[in-house]
């Protein structure tokens, strides 16, 4: 927590009980991570804490973290599902390092998250379920709240559970269904701790429970309850507050990764005229883009969840034959499985947009951590010469942006593009300003329909694109399919220079992208160290790179939204600069292709945990390399 | 162009066509060429999708609009093109490797959906294109070149496959059986769900004669009853020596010619049972000599079901209707939103 403002004098005035009132703090950044077991609803608990900030104006950044099961044996170390969320009164870029405030359902979620807790910092915990037999399950040798192993945090044990369902007794609820409110006791207390109003999480149950109006009755019982034990109670003799931070005058909503992409995608359907088709296969964490989309339906988009990754991804290749914007979303074991069909887009030249949302891999790896270890594979991951654009959107927000320009190059080019994602940007949320319509990109097609100059392989000379000839259109019957094809007639050639002129053709089809891209922003003191970034880690650079020249050191920083092609003045910027630091959260992959394309000595800070860097990491490379201002 | 026009020669394209010589494909070719004009569409409403194999060559000879896919997935190309464009006639070609085989999933997912479009699987019982291999309808004990003592799996049955994936119409004909080939394709083409269409078809390289005892002349009198709805199962050198009758689980063959029974004991066929028991027990029906049942061609399942397309389409206008028209502003500022003033001037 930083506080910069001086702490108000304690009021004079009185709570319910007679106790005075609480002293407030004003602080202007802190971090909260609910943590509980899987079933204990930690993820929507941290859900309705962000979103309430939101609503306060806060700037906002969030991190989930929950395992792949989604009943872990309940009380286990495995079983522990987290939400960490910073809100701040300024521009902030991440979920924060380490959080000041963690509340704890049981012992398992206070052993995995004490380590990471500020020196000082609040911890909430559950005092019923610190019983014998959740020791056993979170290897715990003696009770932590007694042997003095948190001696260095201010440790807050409250009955929960107990006080959960007093709060509840009248409703005639059995003791299961009133402990599954206990989350919303905690909320309430965290809510009151940092002067949160209650309305918007108590109207949200009010709709979410509208058919189980017992259900609503009880959580908001359960949050108003925790919220009075803290006010009446005197628990914590201070509570914080978060003014709202200075954004850019406009509306805002809270947005997470998935579904800005999933809206990104119904932006480019309406701005392009064309209906969106998504061919989905479920898999974590891209499956939101399909549960999204299922909802826009009155937006005309169809939904297809398909028997496999490979009908998916056929599906929408079938869609884009017949001129709809066809998209498909994946991970990385579908993203896998989806090639052979990408290569044949690749091939007849149809317009797709592969959203990769990549995960901790290989294989089935850790599917609800992070990573961004699907680069290469979306570079050179298929069989022959296959060149496809690649677009990486650098936050939640961005992923809307990302997706539109995805779509952009598909029609503008005709060729499949991966829009590489994350499970950090997917699951993590913060404000979004919302684009004005008719700022975002004209993306009409024009469909061909001129038999007399019809050719399926004449290209258009600035975007290299062959012509969009969809079925239905008198006269333009052609075959296109996965052999190789002559140029401009499209026919079934094995000539061997027709062959190689076409491989080369579609490649410098790829490379014409970097003609419609903007240039490159460094920002940052243009010599000494340079950090590139790509993807999701945009906000750790530069909150790291900020802080680093706050602190004196001479480094600049610039992201990448392109991988492919790299934007023409890359290699310029690179040149302009002593040293380069590239952190991706990969053994280096990008740092390879840069090395090998600008013969630079780009050094790279790579880290493959399931997890995003912390600021902290990447500061201290940059302090490690770069010389004082 | 209008359909008035339209003739077979309308629908052959400039390629040359480069099966083996004296390939079954080329018959049934020439007999798709000659229904497609029939059918009062469009030429260019028909898409021709296909995958990897020598039936997968199909869509190039076709002057329709025409997508030469990837190994076995013909169908889900085929399903996201139909259901974004139900105005479009899609048909599928495959044959028993890439259809059954490296395609089963994608086969069995087309037709448990019912999408609107028609599956013709051309089973030569052995992989052409990659030379001779055993393919996934071989008889068990078939010698090919990777399996030199002879097959050990068994094959799939592709009517058997079709009717448990929940099929509405399934049916069978023979290459070289021109008229009845055109007629199945004709039903097929009038139905509104997946239409499959098993289509016996000589590999005259590396499986030759693999249908003779129902192609040969002389012996399909006695080896291939033609199933006609409404009708009795009779069969024989002049229509009707021979019927079959119900005999527990299967069909028995009974004389008709001797007296001692007649057309009204046998089965009467009947393609449009919701139940698909009996054309169940009908596809097991199979021969390769004269002590054998006949083999079965015609359509043995017709049912009315609605397609996958028109749920999806109903679901969409639904709720475009019930929703009304909406903005992509209003879609974008849906749900809790905020608003950060200007400071003041």
């Amino acid at each position: 927590m930083t506080s910069p403002a001086a702490t108000d004098s304690p009021s004079e005035k009185a709570n319910v009980a007679g106790r005075p009132l609480a002293a407030t703090e004003k602080v202007s950044d802190v971090v909260v991570r609910f943590a509980g077991d899987s079933g204990d609803g930690m993820q929507l608990t941290g859900t309705q804490f962000t979103n309430t900030s939101a609503l306060m104006g806060n700037d906002l950044s969030t991190l989930p973290d929950f395992p792949a099961e989604i009943r872990a044996p309940a009380g286990t170390l495995p079983g522990v599902s987290a939400f960490q969320v910073r809100i701040a009164d300024y521009d902030i870029h991440t979920p924060g390092d380490l959080p000041d405030v963690l509340v704890a359902m049981n012992p398992a979620a206070l052993k995995t998250n004490i380590g990471e807790l500020k020196p000082n910092g609040v911890v909430i915990v559950n005092v019923n379920e610190f019983k014998d037999r959740n020791f056993v399950k979170a290897r715990y040798a003696s009770n932590p709240l007694e042997d003095g192993s948190l001696a260095g945090y201010r440790v807050f044990p409250v009955e929960l559970t107990r006080l959960t369902r007093e709060a509840l007794k009248e409703l005639g609820l059995d003791n299961r269904s009133q402990d599954r409110s206990k989350n919303f006791f905690a909320l309430g207390m965290v809510y009151w701790l940092f002067s949160r109003p209650l309305d918007s999480t108590i109207e949200w149950l009010e709709v979410k429970f509208k058919r189980k109006p017992e259900i609503a009755e009880a959580n908001v019982r359960a949050l108003k309850a925790g919220w009075n034990y803290c006010d009446i109670t005197g628990l914590f003799q201070v509570r914080y507050e978060v003014e709202p931070a200075p954004l850019a005058p406009g509306t805002y909503r809270n947005v997470n990764g998935n579904s800005a992409l999933a809206l990104g995608l119904v932006a480019a359907s309406r701005r392009s005229g064309l209906p969106l088709f998504l061919g989905s296969y479920p898999i974590t964490p891209a499956s939101t883009v399909l549960h999204e989309l299922a909802r826009y339906k009155h937006f005309g988009v169809t939904t297809f969840q398909a028997e496999d990754e490979i009908a998916a991804v056929c599906a929408a290749i079938g869609a884009a034959f017949g001129g709809a914007l066809a998209v498909t979303a994946t991970s990385g074991p579908g993203f896998a499985l989806k090639s052979e069909a990408m290569n044949l887009a690749v091939m007849v030249e149809l317009p797709l947009v592969v959203c990769n949302v990549q995960r901790a891999g290989p294989s089935t790896g850790m599917p609800t951590k992070t990573e961004q270890a699907d680069l290469l594979q979306a570079m050179f991951g298929r069989n022959g010469e296959s060149s496809v654009p690649i677009v990486a959107p650098s936050s939640p927000a961005d992923c809307f942006d990302a997706a539109v320009e995805a779509c952009r190059i598909a029609v503008r080019h005709m060729v499949p593009v991966v829009l590489l994602s994350d499970g950090y940007l997917a699951n993590g949320a913060e404000p979004w300003r919302l684009p004005a319509v008719e700022d975002l990109p004209d993306l009409r097609v024009e469909f061909a329909s001129d038999p007399a100059t019809f050719q399926p392989y004449r290209r258009d000379e600035e975007t290299l694109a062959r012509p969009w000839a969809i079925p239905g259109t008198p006269g333009l019957e052609h075959r296109i399919g996965g052999l190789s094809k002559a140029d401009v007639t499209g026919e079934v050639s094995y000539d061997p220079l027709n062959h190689e002129k076409m491989i080369r053709l579609r490649a410098a089809k790829v490379e014409r992208v970097a003609d419609s891209l903007p240039p490159l922003e460094v920002v940052g003191d243009g010599e000494g160290l340079l950090v590139v970034g790509w993807g999701s880690t945009l906000g750790a650079i530069t909150g790291a790179v900020n802080q680093a020249r706050r602190d004196g050191y001479r480094v600049s920083r610039v992201h990448l939204r392109h991988l492919n092609p790299l934007p023409k003045d890359l290699g310029d910027v690179l040149a302009r600069f002593d040293q380069v630091l590239l952190p991706e959260l990969n053994s280096g992959q990008l740092a390879l292709l840069l090395r090998g394309r600008y013969l630079k000595d780009v050094k790279s800070l790579s880290k493959i945990q399931g997890r995003p860097f912390t600021r902290g990491e990447i500061y201290a490379k940059i302090v490690e390399l770069a010389a004082a201002r | 162009m209008t359909e008035a026009t339209l003739t077979a020669k309308d629908f052959q394209s400039d390629q040359e066509v480069r099966w083996c010589p004296g390939c079954g494909d080329y018959a049934i070719l020439k007999s798709v060429q000659s229904v497609f004009p029939e059918l009062g569409i469009p030429r260019e409403n028909f898409v021709v999708v296909s995958g990897i194999g020598c039936s997968s060559r199909f869509p190039y000879y076709m002057s329709t609009f025409g997508f030469h896919s990837i190994h076995g997935r013909a169908p889900g190309f085929a399903t996201g093109l139909k259901v974004t464009r139900p105005d479009l006639e899609v048909w599928v070609v495959t044959g028993d490797g890439d259809g059954l085989s490296i395609g089963g999933n994608h086969l069995i997912h087309a037709l448990r959906r019912n999408v609107g479009i028609k599956i013709l699987l051309f089973n030569n019982r052995i992989y052409g294109l990659t030379k001779g291999q055993y393919s996934p309808t071989s008889e068990v004990g078939k010698r090919t070149s990777s399996t030199p003592l002879g097959s050990v799996d068994n094959p799939f049955n592709p009517l058997a496959l079709a009717l448990g994936a929940g099929a509405t119409f399934v049916a069978r004909s023979v290459d070289i059986f021109q008229a009845h080939l055109k007629d199945v394709l004709r039903r097929a083409a009038a139905h509104k769900g997946t239409a499959f269409v098993e289509i016996y078809q000589n590999c005259n390289i590396f499986n030759d004669q693999a249908f003779s005892y129902v192609t040969d002349k002389t012996s399909r009198t006695d080896g291939v009853v033609y199933l006609e709805h409404g009708r009795p199962l009779a069969f024989g050198s002049k229509g009707s020596e021979k019927g079959l009758r119900q005999n527990g689980f299967g069909f028995e063959v009974v004389d008709l010619a001797a007296g001692s029974y007649t057309e009204e004991d046998c089965v009467v066929w009947d393609e449009t049972p919701a139940n698909p028991a009996l054309a169940f027990m009908m596809a097991q029906m199979a021969g390769t000599g004269p002590a054998d049942l006949p083999t079965p061609v015609g359509v043995l399942r017709c049912v009315e079901v609605p397609s996958f397309e028109s749920g999806v389409i109903a679901q969409i206008q639904g709720e475009v209707g019930r929703r009304g028209a909406q903005t992509l502003h209003d879609l974008l500022h849906s749900g809790d939103t905020w608003t950060v003033e200007p400071p003041p001037a």
